[in-house]
């Protein structure tokens, strides 16, 4: 029912770090987050880790798992062999605080360049009707927790900073989406995810999709319509390469 | 990495130095829906705002709601309308709530909602376009406005763009994003600063940098949330550690109500990692049963004498009103929250619970795979994630899990100040609006009724002020510094692990002061308190002051502290049952004690005092949308003498 897990940690701060490895135990049921927890109560009072709901709700305890950027909350320790070493570190596309801590002050950042709802003039509240078949597109997008594990994977920003300045990330480009396909937005937003959130840089690899906790097809229901649809205005290769080769929306598979 | 503390005294001088600061006319203690709805009214009447997060701006503990936002916008039956909402929430409440506070909400919800709209929310559509509004507990007409299982992340979502769109309206006028909306996230507010009797500002560290910072402002909005965390088995973040409670309290104003507490029935009982998550209503509301360990649905063998005639006595009844309400009783697994919480916890503790010590859900032999999964995703892939469990193969373990408070700061129902001048409360942290117990779905219309309220009485409240604002003592603030690095000075001197303190005091509560209630019980758990409130005031804490959970946890225990204080000795005054409060001594409902108000203030430190208060008479023409027959059940004799009926000047019934 529990065993001793070997975990290696990174603990460290904006200046230095390391991996330190600890002995630890494991009950039966438990996630990476309980073991982070259990670190916390024993040998290491003062390790950091960012965490709130630990419900898969708020996104919030996003690290990386052996490599893999995920809930530490929703990733449960039956999904790795006992003798197996489980070595958890920060975002590495955000600038490390401490410990499992990162900055992510890049992302609230970029939501706040994405010009808000637009009311339709005209209309007062409790007056407003959508079809639910039309709100159910944007709703899918607005299942979003948060979490940024999409951008932290997105190659676009993952090593290259240079790129943060004109790139919104996978979860804002696909906030443009979804204003986008609100039935009652009165912006036109197509011109501004191309030039100004970098709408090009995408490349349609799906990584985002992979990462995402909330299963949202981001590069397919998102992404790619928002491609075709600023593609009006303007030449996207890929978007061009993508219908050639049958990537497009209608024959995307999930 | 670790920096030693080499004397206390020289780095709170070190520290009170080097104080950051900042001026605005409103700050929000907390950024979920009633902080955001209040910062946004405060901005939009011309307010500059501080918003104080401890998670990040996004993270507040209104992404968890489920259900839904309760307003009689009548989209689904139209007769539905204000004064039905009105009469289910006195009724949900047990008509000990603040029936002024029930009336502005059940008036304005509606409102609140089609705003959000307004905002850029995007709520499930009727079949004509609507908002499409649920059934739930205790409403009688479908009522709930709502997003799938997700309607909190709706929520907070929403107001955190609206949030953002006034910054970008900010920043076209003054070219600053937070020129009049700035939010401060992973920041702790530590104490409330008064100077003459009024709030000055506060006191609070950065999380990430472990650095202080002092907000200058003569009204503050507590927006914190509830207590949760004060107990083993919760459905409560790390967030709800009672801080507003406890910040108002030793500000100097009062809580009331602080005796009831709400035990969701069902939540997840393993494995340990998600213990107390919640498992929503809906799963018994689509055919899910409850059964003990002899496969017993035991819920027929509790269903109380004022229930009998609205409940089915036989399985073959209670299953036909799935597809016949009109003709049949619902089934007892139905009962309100309060009474399924109290069921199971009698079966375990008669030794027929499930291995983990709770009981069996079972919607696994009641619906099929597909069904379940298209009806209830969420439950599905949470057992699935969480529990490695198939919900449409085999039962759940669910048992009751601490859920929402029902106490808070006692406040004026139309501008949300507390005793304090310049203090206000809204949402879970103010007391008074569901009584002793609150109707699920009315608590997200509560954040965004008296989110907005809270906001327009502190702006009202600075406008009134002109210039004359408090200021803040510089001997208040050097005290603040002082409290807030103790728990390093206590290194020395060998205090305890804060987690080590805070997993007791939870232990204490919940075997205590939980579910059910008992006099020797509630005094060993006063007794116990004390010693932990000498402990709480020595734990050590290691290390750093950047991103330190240790130290982070040992300052907010000094409130879970406090807080607990109130519940247990409430709970030990008030000696009936009602809606959230369960005494094993006296089982009974007593009318006597309805319009009995508990009030706590502080004694100090952590001791707090409690006085009985008279509740307001209802209004007459409030009281009159009720029947009298209905209302003998809850008031006295004489309390009654002005109602229509009693007067002969019955007008009928209102719609």
């Amino acid at each position: 029912m529990s065993h001793d897990q070997h975990f290696r940690v990174w603990r460290g701060d904006s200046d230095k770090g390391e991996l330190v490895d600890y002995p630890v135990l494991v009950n039966e049921g438990e996630v990476v987050l309980d073991i982070i927890h259990r670190l916390q109560q024993t040998e290491a009072q003062d390790l950091a880790v960012r965490w709130n709901c630990k419900a898969g709700k708020c996104g919030s305890c996003s690290v990386e798992i052996n490599g893999k950027p995920r809930l530490a909350c929703m990733t449960r320790m039956s999904t790795f062999d006992e003798d197996e070493v489980i070595t958890v570190t920060p975002l590495r596309t955000f600038p490390v605080i401490r410990d499992l801590v990162t900055d992510v002050s890049f992302n609230y950042t970029k939501a706040r360049e994405v010009p808000s709802f637009a009311p339709p003039e005209g209309v007062a509240p409790g007056e407003y009707r959508m079809a639910q078949v039309d709100v159910e597109r944007s709703q899918e997008f607005r299942k979003c927790i948060e979490c940024y594990l999409c951008q932290n994977t997105c190659h676009v920003v993952r090593d290259h900073e240079e790129n943060k300045e004109n790139f919104a990330g996978p979860r804002y480009l696909m906030r443009i989406a979804e204003l986008d396909m609100h039935p009652l937005d009165a912006a036109d937003r197509k011109e501004a995810a191309q030039e100004e959130h970098g709408l090009g840089y995408c490349n349609i690899t799906k990584c985002c999709t992979e990462v995402c906790p909330e299963h949202i097809k981001i590069t397919d229901n998102a992404l790619i319509p928002l491609k075709e649809r600023v593609v009006d205005r303007k030449y996207d290769p890929l978007v061009w390469l993508g219908n050639k080769i049958g990537i497009g929306r209608k024959s995307a598979k999930s | 990495m670790t920096d030693p503390i080499e004397s206390p005294a020289v780095e709170a001088e070190a520290a009170a130095a080097e104080i950051e600061r900042h001026d605005y006319d409103v700050v929000v203690i907390g950024a979920g829906g009633a902080g955001l709805r209040a910062a946004i009214e405060a901005r939009l009447l011309g307010k500059r705002v501080a918003i104080i997060s401890k998670s990040l701006f996004g993270k507040a503990h209104t992404v968890m709601a489920e259900g839904g936002c309760a307003a009689s916008m009548g989209n689904v039956n139209p007769n539905d309308n204000w004064m039905v909402h009105y009469r289910d929430t006195m009724r949900g409440g047990k008509f000990l709530n603040n029936w002024r506070m029930a009336e502005l909400h059940a008036k304005e919800a509606p409102d609140r909602v089609w705003e959000l709209e307004t905002y850029g929310a995007l709520f499930d559509r009727t079949k004509d376009g609507k908002i499409s509004q649920r059934n739930f507990g205790g409403h009688t007409y479908p009522r709930l406005a709502h997003v799938g299982d997700r309607t909190g992340l709706e929520m907070i979502r929403t107001l955190q763009q609206k949030v953002v769109s006034l910054q970008q309206d900010d920043f076209k006028a003054t070219g600053d994003y937070e020129s009049h909306i700035r939010v401060f996230h992973e920041t702790t507010v530590t104490e409330l600063f008064k100077t003459d009797g009024r709030i000055a500002g506060c006191f609070a560290y950065y999380r990430s940098t472990g650095k202080f910072v002092r907000f200058d402002a003569p009204a503050v909005v507590l927006a914190t949330g509830g207590v949760g965390k004060s107990y083993q088995v919760t459905s409560n973040s790390w967030e709800y550690t009672g801080d507003g409670h406890a910040l108002a309290l030793r500000a100097g104003a009062t809580l009331i109500n602080m005796e009831f507490l709400q035990f969701h029935p069902t939540g997840m009982v393993w494995p340990p990692s998600v213990k107390g998550i919640l498992v929503t209503e809906s799963v018994r509301g689509d055919g899910g049963v409850l059964r003990n360990s002899e496969g017993k649905r035991f819920m027929f063998d509790y269903i109380p004498d004022v229930f009998k005639e609205q409940y089915a006595t036989t399985e073959e009844e209670g299953d036909r009103w799935y597809t016949d309400a009109d003709n049949n009783r619902r089934p007892p697994e139905l009962l309100p929250r309060d009474e399924v919480a109290r069921a199971i916890n009698s079966e375990v503790k008669a030794g027929r619970g499930s291995p983990h010590g709770g009981v069996f859900l079972d919607i696994a032999s009641r619906l099929s795979a597909e069904e379940i999964q298209k009806r209830l995703p969420s439950m599905y892939h949470q057992f699935k994630e969480l529990a490695d469990v198939d919900i449409t193969k085999e039962p759940m373990e669910v048992g009751p899990t601490c859920h929402y408070v029902m106490g808070g700061v006692e406040v004026d129902p139309d501008t949300a100040m507390s005793l304090v001048p310049g203090l206000f409360a809204a949402g879970e942290v103010a007391g008074g609006m569901h009584g002793s117990n609150r109707l699920g779905g009315n608590s997200l219309s509560d954040l965004l009724v008296f989110g907005r309220r809270s906001g327009a009485g502190a702006a009202a409240y600075v406008d009134a002020l002109v210039d004359v604002r408090p200021a803040v003592a510089e001997a208040d603030v050097d005290e603040a510094v002082k409290r807030a690095l103790l728990p390093f000075s206590s290194a020395t001197e060998g205090g305890e692990n804060p987690f080590v303190v805070q997993l007791e005091l939870q232990k204490t509560m919940n075997d205590l002061v939980g579910i059910i209630r008992k006099a020797d019980e509630m005094e060993q758990a006063l007794k116990a308190l004390q010693d932990l409130a000498v402990r709480t005031r020595t734990v050590t804490v290691e290390g750093h002051r950047e991103f330190n959970p240790g130290w982070h946890l040992a300052l907010d225990l000094r409130n879970m502290l406090l807080v607990s204080l109130c519940v247990a000795k409430a709970a030990l005054e008030r000696q009936e049952s009602r809606g959230g409060h369960t005494r094993d001594d006296f089982p009974v409902m007593d009318a006597d004690w309805r319009h009995v108000l508990l009030v706590l203030s502080a004694l100090g430190e952590d001791n707090v005092e409690l006085v009985r208060q008279e509740q307001v008479p209802m209004r007459p023409e409030l009281l009159d949308l009720f029947e009298l027959d209905e209302l003998k059940k809850y008031y006295t004799g004489e309390e009654i003498g002005g109602h229509r009926a009693d007067q002969g000047l019955d007008k009928g019934a209102k719609a």
